[in-house]
């Protein structure tokens, strides 16, 4: 698989034919890998927040699911993928604590249910940029580890609870 | 790089304050821990550190390690979050040496984890009074949650409270050790990027 290329939380990184990229650790983050398989070029971001409400959205657009589905979308095809030939999983979105007795504080939170919120901010960008979400392992209150193959698209995921898995 | 400016701009004064501060609250905490668990407790010199959104979830030796994380949100004069990290077999030691000094025998992981949760919030209660105490500002951590996975995605968790307009966060860390049990663990602080200002107006460092 060549060399393991790690993507940390609100970066971005892309990869061609030999390449692996890999998240460790995913909780409330989700990683969006998006790939052309004829092309052989794929990339992942490690998406932390459903939106961005600041002004930092241009330094790490890996960080926010608004900016990162898009950005995924115009670098993949500045290195060679077709936009019809995109493809796209998904893995993450898992809420770790759940402080009992704090459920009031929902509305103001940043925190909320913010796993499936990361969720759901990819799944509406991916929908509104019609790219097909084929793969998807996401919620639950555990963590995640992927490796993302980039010419084949196949990404294995690990958890400590659940061992290995391929999506 | 933004509204990352404040945090971005701590002076090497300011960040060695910090850690004094941290320091009291952390000789406070390692007593109470002490006087919990009867034996000898070593804390390493509290660390203020500005790092990467991208570094944080490595900072209890890898995203992957197994760990037991104890998480409380801080509310008050100065809002953050506060988390103590065991390594999975040093947190299922500590809670059986909390287990065998009351009356419980049982061994089940609920029993375990209540023991942590416990652990975890008088150990944050002791570092944040005495933080309290030195700066004039009132924190009230909230009851503790706990999950027992991967550390990177504990850290995740953390993140999204301090850092959402944030590219760098602070983290105020200390190491701590039970001599004869081979238990360690990570008491991690962190201010929201908002009440930075604050603890470092009180410490006499303020922002220029």
């Amino acid at each position: 698989m060549g060399e393991v290329v790690s993507v940390g939380v609100a970066e971005m990184k892309f990869s061609d034919e030999s390449g692996t990229l890999a998240s460790y650790g995913l909780g409330s983050c989700v990683a969006v890998a998006m790939y052309d398989p004829l092309r052989k070029v794929g990339g992942l971001a490690h998406v932390m927040l459903p939106e961005s409400r600041g002004t930092d959205s241009e330094e790490a657009p890996g960080k926010y699911a608004n900016t990162a589905v898009s950005r995924l979308v115009e670098e993949l095809v500045q290195l060679g993928a077709w936009r019809t030939g995109l493809r796209c999983k998904i893995v993450g979105g898992s809420q770790m604590f759940d402080i009992p007795g704090n459920n009031q504080r929902a509305a103001n939170s940043p925190h909320t249910h913010i796993g499936a919120r990361n969720v759901e901010g990819v799944k509406r960008e991916l929908e509104r940029l019609r790219i097909p979400l084929v793969g998807e392992d996401t919620g639950g209150n555990y963590g995640r580890s992927i490796k993302f193959n980039t010419s084949t698209g196949e990404v294995e995921v690990k958890s400590i609870y659940y061992g290995l898995a391929s999506i | 790089m933004a509204r990352s400016g404040t945090s971005g701009e701590l002076s090497p004064e300011q960040m060695n304050a910090l850690g004094e501060a941290g320091n009291i609250g952390a000789g406070n905490a390692s007593i109470a821990l002490s006087q919990m668990v009867g034996k000898k407790v070593e804390l390493s010199a509290p660390r203020a550190n500005l790092l990467p959104l991208a570094s944080v979830p490595g900072l209890a030796g890898g995203p992957e390690v197994p760990v037991a994380g104890i998480y409380m949100r801080i509310k008050g004069d100065c809002p953050g979050s506060i988390l103590l990290l065991l390594e999975r077999e040093s947190a299922l030691s500590l809670a059986d040496v909390m287990i065998a000094s009351s009356l419980s025998g049982a061994e089940d992981m609920a029993v375990r984890q209540s023991a942590l949760e416990e652990t975890g919030s008088i150990l944050s209660g002791a570092y944040l009074n005495s933080l309290g105490e030195l700066t004039g500002l009132f924190f009230k951590p909230s009851v503790p949650g706990f999950a027992m996975d991967m550390a990177g995605a504990i850290l995740e968790h953390v993140l999204v409270d301090v850092a959402e307009f944030e590219d760098y966060v602070l983290v105020v860390e200390t190491d701590f050790k039970i001599s004869g049990q081979l238990i360690r663990g990570h008491l991690v602080l962190f201010p929201d990027q908002g009440a930075l200002g604050a603890i470092l107006e009180r410490l006499g460092v303020p922002f220029g």
